[in-house]
């Protein structure tokens, strides 16, 4: 699991982060994300960069259900503490090929304790 | 003086900090991963309530805009500004206290 702590763009953690899960993801490594704290902010929708003269990667997400990335955690208080909700993030879905193809977000909220409670079922963690 | 803070307040303590020294009169200008400062409904609000008393406090937009926010977003009294806004607040400040 990759836990994703970094607000985008002010630093090159969110971007690194999301390089080194689509490369293990390409590698066929059994891949879920959480995003907590700041990391939040990294799914937040209509990122636009074009003013600020960098990469806008935020449009690399909706990838990830191509390399069969489609566990998204996003902790729920966090969203809270920093006034989003789940309206406020981008529309990521994929289409289950194990559940007649219907159409999935990739996103799952879950709070806090449950998040704990996760990472313990972890073989290998890694921070961004 | 001008104090710019570009760390997220949930990262750093440079918002409060800053808050806490800023004289009368100061202007602080929120960018980079700081705008999230700016945000209505988190539990900086208050704090920037209150610095609003003593302070002009501002945003820049572009760095808004590249984390998915805009102008709406942000709390009544806090100016959103582009890069000649920033360079205007540059040249009515001699000091710049970069946090």
């Amino acid at each position: 699991m990759y836990v994703n702590r970094s607000a985008p763009h002010g630093t090159i953690y969110a971007h690194e982060g999301l390089e080194v899960v689509l490369v293990g993801a390409a590698f066929d490594q059994e891949v879920s994300m959480a995003f907590v704290g700041d990391g939040v902010f990294q799914l937040k929708q209509a990122q636009d960069t074009s003013g600020i003269g960098t990469k806008n990667f935020a449009g690399a997400y909706r990838a990830l259900a191509d390399y069969d990335v489609t566990r998204l955690y996003v902790e729920t208080e966090s969203l809270e503490e920093r006034g989003l909700t789940v309206d406020d993030l981008m529309p990521l879905t994929y289409d289950d090929e194990g559940d007649d193809d219907q159409e999935k977000s990739l996103i799952t909220l879950i709070d806090r304790a449950s998040l704990g409670q996760l990472f313990e079922a972890q073989d290998v963690i890694l921070n961004f | 003086m001008l104090h710019t803070v570009n760390k997220s307040p949930y990262q750093s303590d440079a918002l409060t900090t800053c808050f806490g020294l800023a004289q009368p009169g100061s202007a602080v200008l929120l960018i980079e991963d700081g705008i999230y400062g700016a945000m209505t409904n988190t539990k900086f609000s208050a704090a920037v309530v209150i610095a609003q008393q003593c302070c002009a406090i501002y945003v820049l937009e572009p760095d808004l805009q590249a984390r998915g926010f805009n102008s709406d977003c942000i709390m009544n009294a806090i100016q959103a500004i582009d890069y000649d806004g920033f360079v205007s607040l540059v040249e009515a400040n001699s000091v710049v206290q970069a946090w």
